[in-house]
């Protein structure tokens, strides 16, 4: 049976799609699936620096497209979980170096191998968007709490409902509870509400995913972390289990004391 | 400490403006009509109205209203009362 395709989206940049493709991916590895992760940034690939396997690349997508390399060779293989892979999008190519048709055969042959393929779409609305979407069964949008990045979330999902009818989820990410609870942030409900979208994740504010990226080991494999467990829970949800979701708590008074606010 | 700017806070706090501001900017989005836009279709509707009603005008409100992804457009549109009707 064919792995199941899930491109991650967001519409705005820089709300965290390659975080959670990376945390998310990282974490269905944890949990003993099999993972291909795909980076459909063509020309501004990142996916690679957050899974820490940048030195570990050969070929990539588009070499792959234009048959310089086979498909297995343009993987590669993670150093922690051998059962999950990244497909490195090209670094020095224009999006539309690739067709969505092209895109679709790259997904469905990564699916024959493994258990979910997860693509990191790029920021935006057009022919990168569509690409990465096209293939998917299931697309998770990516918004933080605020004006802008949900108005664009809606756009994606709009045009989802209307150009393909693919099924969306909805992780808000980079809540900050404390500014929840004193009303200076929109509060997850009121966005999930807007979006009339189904949730699957809430990823707490956490000053620890900057650090993890640094190292290239992303905050999932932090066990005890809040926000490495809440990606860890959206993998969990991805693989049918049904995982309530944990009330946000303010950072302890400790933690804020400590700076780590 | 000034308590009456904490209890004005509570009342209208930056996660309430945001929630309305974002409400109306997603049903302008979604509906693919300006805010500007909106204003000459309800001087239109008035127009339109006024032909065969008399109304009041000033108090018509035209506005966007949404169930789930649903987007209605709701006119009110008040009659001038019969009884304040000049002779």
């Amino acid at each position: 049976m064919a792995g199941k395709i899930i491109t991650i989206s967001s519409g705005k940049g820089g709300v965290g799609k390659t975080t959670a493709t990376a945390n998310i991916g990282l974490g269905l590895a944890m949990l003993g699936a099999r993972v291909i992760c795909i980076d459909a940034d063509i020309g501004l690939r990142n996916l690679d620096v957050m899974l820490g396997l940048e030195n570990r690349i050969v070929y990539d997508i588009i070499n792959y497209i234009e048959g310089r390399c086979r498909f297995r060779q343009a993987l590669v293989r993670d150093k922690r979980f051998p059962e999950l892979f990244m497909m490195p999008a090209a670094q020095t190519r224009a999006k539309d170096a690739i067709s969505v048709e092209q895109m679709k055969s790259v997904a469905q042959e990564a699916a024959q191998m493994v258990d979910f393929v997860l693509i990191d779409s790029p920021a935006g609305i057009e022919h990168g968007f569509r690409c990465a979407s096209a293939p998917a069964e299931l697309v998770l949008v990516v918004a933080n709490p605020e004006i802008a990045s949900v108005r664009d979330a809606d756009r994606v999902v709009g045009l989802l409902e209307a150009e393909t009818s693919t099924p969306a989820r909805l992780i808000i990410n980079r809540i900050k509870p404390e500014m929840v609870q004193r009303k200076e942030m929109l509060a997850p409900e009121d966005v999930v509400d807007m979006l009339a979208i189904d949730l699957i994740g809430l990823i707490p504010e956490d000053p620890e995913i900057l650090t993890a990226s640094n190292r290239g080991n992303p905050i999932v494999l932090n066990n005890g972390s809040p926000a490495g467990q809440a990606f860890l829970d959206i993998s969990r949800r991805l693989q049918g289990e049904d995982v309530p979701f944990a009330p946000l708590k303010p950072p302890s008074f400790f933690k804020r004391l400590l700076g780590s606010h | 400490m000034n308590w009456l700017k904490i209890f004005k806070r509570r009342k209208n706090s930056d996660q309430e403006i945001a929630a309305q501001r974002l409400r109306l900017v997603l049903a302008h989005d979604r509906a693919n009509l300006s805010p500007g836009m909106l204003d000459m279709l309800k001087d239109e509707i008035i127009a339109v109205i006024s032909r065969h009603l008399e109304i009041d005008a000033n108090k018509v409100e035209v506005n966007f209203t949404e169930d789930q992804r649903e987007m209605r457009l709701v006119a009110d549109i008040p009659l001038q009362s019969p009884r304040r009707r000049p002779v």
